[in-house]
């Protein structure tokens, strides 16, 4: 393969990953809070058709993402409901959204199926894009990839280093002992269930307005489940969470050139390949394998990779919490 | 400051865990509050510190009635609580636990906060690492830190849940000077809840012993310890002498046995165990004895070497096939490893019983035997009660009961920690009757005292290192302190 071809396939790469990213960081904070949002798939699909619909009515682009959060915050907000305060199931709520979502999407998006409505404008950053190499791949795109960039270093500062961020890790983490220190728990899970619930809807809205663009019946099916994945393969940190995004990328833009260059082969198994990739992926990180390969390590170095390929998920996970 | 408790009243449905409760604790003063498990200590204390809100009953600080919402409010209000299991944040590190307490910037000041914990940390001869993630201290540096970040919030009032389970004699030391310290040099007020009479009367001015929810006496130092068992149990306890039985062909061997984790390795266990007989093992935590006994269960794959069971190799064999070979494992975290939390009684018991079993569960048949088990382990408790909302102690009697009645090899983290007297003297009734039907047991215990009165052989673990066992008729209990700890203990 030629450097161009590589290069452009990296900067597709990239670019693809944005949606995932938001979504699967998204989550990541709603998890950190100690709140399971499965309602992704769902979200994303109904957020993505709002906004395509919305920017389409209205012709402004920034409304159809206005929109979109909202859409993603308000199903955030009916699993925070149902599981803080009425004490249900967030698995069972997150999975009914699912569906829900998704039926809606396809039911309310009919009359805007396969019309060509406005997106985000290409806009390469002066300067940084005329970097040989790095320029293309990373600032020859659009102001979402970039908000994506800035949404990975924000929300890593926001989680480990500020004081909020501190609060949030605890009310995920121990619940009990948030509140013993001054934390209003259910009323912090309730923002931050919000908050990761908008993020996803901005995913939403960055595949119909950005990366694939306009509307189609079960437009983006699949990715929010792949986002759920990458929370976990990320262990809770939006680095790893970013990383994963990238990865699963990869392996898809790998699967299409593979697929080219084994015309034979039938196409379904190279649509497949990733997600099958990534659950082995997966179980590589989180099982016991691991474990094994850390004592072949020298000492010094276990805890080292120990701490970058192992996370925990948040103590208080999927736990309600009541004061007694 | 002067903390005084007025008539307080807690009920969980028919239970009442406090009834009636009166209490005054002087400042510059150390405040034993004592009681068998189910007693209502901590309910009490979590009471005074806005975790739960009374039924009924009045708080009063230096003569003004207080009411608090929550633990924060009793905080600021200078009463700060020690929980029986350290509430802290395990996955984080030390120094952001203590940020989380107190900064209420947007971007902490981690510096400030550091010099402010090590201040702290020389002032009562602490060593812990700022940087170090909390899930890799021991407890009782979990609970150090816990105690600085009370002082840090500026505590007047410092109540400690059962502190001296789970921690090691040094740290024990340390803990009783700074408690000295705190009450006798810088005025504060300390509540100190437990149920082991020796600490009580080492450390406290005044105690208050609790019964069934009701206070059975308040008593001045220094004290009587048969006065003390009779206000907390209503009667005299008879110490039985240990019978002897004659041991049996070997239940459980170790053949040069090496566990690797990748924290820590533990090589060359060599060991053959009789049955009925019963093996102590000591050392500080993390030194090695839990890897071991979890390999001796059937819970951790040996990276090489051999386990028999009564002669046949179990090795590569699974859990399910120790179980079925009559092993049993009792671990440390009773509501994280050995009960399901939001399961009652009656649905462990289901869960338990062995053999066939028909499809549609006999739940009257289940209940009336947990019955049978909670009238005969006396547990504190109905069929029906879901297992977290036993007190400590009776989550252990609850485990307990739960034991298949046949067993050869019985291994067990801590069987007693957070029993009462009376409960820990009889759970070891039980369990020494069983090597009369061939048991052999396999226990780790941070106390002594226990290690040496129950043990036939003592085997201390330091640093990954299994040393051979002891005989324990021939040492004594500094030996053994000495072994574990690598110093003599003077006091
Ligand atoms: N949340 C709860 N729901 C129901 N019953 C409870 C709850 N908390 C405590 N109890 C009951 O109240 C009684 C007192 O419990 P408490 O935990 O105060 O005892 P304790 O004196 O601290 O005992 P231990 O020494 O075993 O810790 C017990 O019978 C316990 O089962
Ligand atoms: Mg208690």
């Amino acid at each position: 393969m030629d450097s161009i071809l590589l290069i452009r396939t990296l900067a597709s790469i990239v670019r693809g990953a944005t949606p995932l990213i938001f979504a699967g960081i998204g989550e990541t904070i709603t998890e950190k809070a100690g709140v399971i949002n499965l309602s992704l798939d769902g979200t994303i699909l109904l957020s993505a058709m709002v906004a395509f619909a919305v920017t389409y009515t209205t012709g402004s682009v920034i409304l159809g993402f206005i929109a979109a959060m909202l859409v993603g915050a308000l199903m955030a907000l009916i699993v925070a409901f149902g599981s803080i305060t009425l004490r249900q199931d967030q698995v069972a709520i997150g999975f009914v959204l699912t569906l829900l979502g998704a039926e809606m999407s396809s039911f309310l998006g009919n009359p805007f199926v396969r019309l060509k409505g406005p997106s985000v404008p290409h806009l390469p950053i002066p300067y940084l894009a005329d970097i040989p190499i790095i320029g293309p791949i990373f600032f020859n795109h659009n102001l979402v990839v970039y908000l994506g960039y800035a949404l990975i270093i924000f929300s890593w500062f926001y989680i480990f280093k500020t004081q909020p961020g501190l609060k949030l890790q605890g009310i995920g983490e121990r619940p009990e002992a948030a509140f013993a220190r001054g934390s209003n728990v259910n009323l912090m899970r309730y923002v931050y269930t919000a908050l990761g619930g908008a993020l996803v809807g901005f995913a939403g809205a960055s595949y119909s307005l950005s990366i694939k663009l306009g509307w189609s019946h079960r437009h983006t099916a699949g990715n929010g489940w792949i986002a759920l994945a990458i929370v976990i393969f990320g262990g809770w940190h939006p680095f790893r969470v970013a990383f994963g995004a990238y990865l699963f990328g990869s392996l898809k833009s790998l699967s299409s050139i593979f697929q080219r260059v084994a015309p034979g082969i039938p196409s379904q198994f190279f649509n497949g390949a990733p997600f099958a990739l990534m659950i082995i992926v997966l179980l590589l990180v989180s099982s016991g394998w691991l474990d094994r390969l850390l004592i072949r390590l020298p000492v010094r170095l276990r805890r080292l990779v120990h701490d970058a390929l192992l996370g925990a998920p948040p103590g208080g996970l999927g736990r309600v919490f009541v004061k007694e | 400051m002067k903390i005084e408790a007025l008539d307080i009243r807690k009920y969980f449905g028919p239970v009442r865990a406090n009834d009636g409760i009166t209490l005054t604790v002087e400042p510059g003063s150390i405040h034993g509050l004592l009681g068998e498990n189910g007693a209502g200590k901590t309910t009490l204390m979590k009471i005074l510190t806005g975790f739960i809100s009374a039924d009924g009953g009045e708080t009063r600080l230096d003569g003004r009635p207080v009411r608090f919402a929550s633990p924060a409010e009793s905080i600021r209000h200078g009463i700060g609580m020690l929980h029986q299991e350290p509430l802290d944040f395990p996955p984080l590190k030390v120094l952001d636990n203590l940020l989380l307490a107190f900064e209420d910037r947007l971007i902490p000041g981690r510096q400030q906060v550091r010099r402010v914990l090590e201040e702290l940390c020389r002032r009562f001869n602490f060593s812990i690492d700022p940087d170090a993630r909390v899930n890799t201290l021991t407890v009782g540096e979990r609970q150090q830190l816990e105690i600085l970040r009370l002082l840090a919030l500026g505590a007047e009032v410092i109540i400690l849940d059962e502190p001296t389970t789970g921690i090691s004699a040094p740290q024990k030391v340390l803990l009783f000077a700074t408690l000295r310290r705190l009450a006798k040099e810088e005025g504060k007020s300390v509540i100190f809840v437990s149920h082991k009479l020796e600490e009580v009367e080492e450390l406290c001015d005044r105690v208050t012993v609790l019964r069934q929810g009701k206070v059975t006496g308040h008593i001045e130092a220094p004290f009587r310890a048969e006065q003390l068992v009779q206000l907390m149990f209503g009667q005299s306890l008879l110490r039985s002498d240990r019978s002897r039985v004659p041991l049996g062909e070997p239940a459980l061997e170790l053949q040069d046995v090496t566990v690797q984790t990748y924290r820590l390795t533990v090589s060359h266990m060599s060991l053959a165990v009789r049955a009925g007989e019963v093996i102590g093992l000591a050392g500080l935590e993390g030194s090695g004895q839990r890897l071991m006994l979890r390999a001796c269960a059937g819970l951790q794959r040996p990276s090489s070497g051999r386990v028999r069971l009564q002669g046949d190799d179990f090795t590569r064999r699974s859990y399910r096939d120790f179980l079925a070979a009559g092993v049993a494992y009792l671990p440390a975290g009773r509501i994280e490893e050995g009960l399901i939390r939001g399961l009652t009684l009656t649905e462990h018991y289901v869960l338990t019983q062995r053999g066939h079993q028909p499809l549609f569960i006999d739940w009257v048949g289940a209940a009336e035997g947990m019955q049978h088990k909670i009238a005969e382990f006396n547990i504190r408790g109905q069929s029906g009660t879901p297992v977290e909302a036993l007190s400590g102690g009776n989550q252990q009697r609850a485990l307990l009961s739960l034991l298949p009645p046949v067993l050869k090899v019985l291994a067990m983290e801590h069987p007693t920690r957070g029993l009462d007297i009376e409960s820990a003297m009889w759970v070891w009734e039980q369990l020494l009757e069983r090597r009369k039907s061939g048991t052999a047991i396999l226990f780790i215990s941070a106390d002594l005292d226990e290690l040496m009165e129950h043990s036939d052989r003592i085997i201390v673990f330091s640093g990954g290192v299994m040393a051979s066992p002891i005989d324990a008729a021939a040492t004594s209990i500094e030996e053994l302190g000495y072994l574990i700890g690598g110093v003599r203990d003077n006091s």
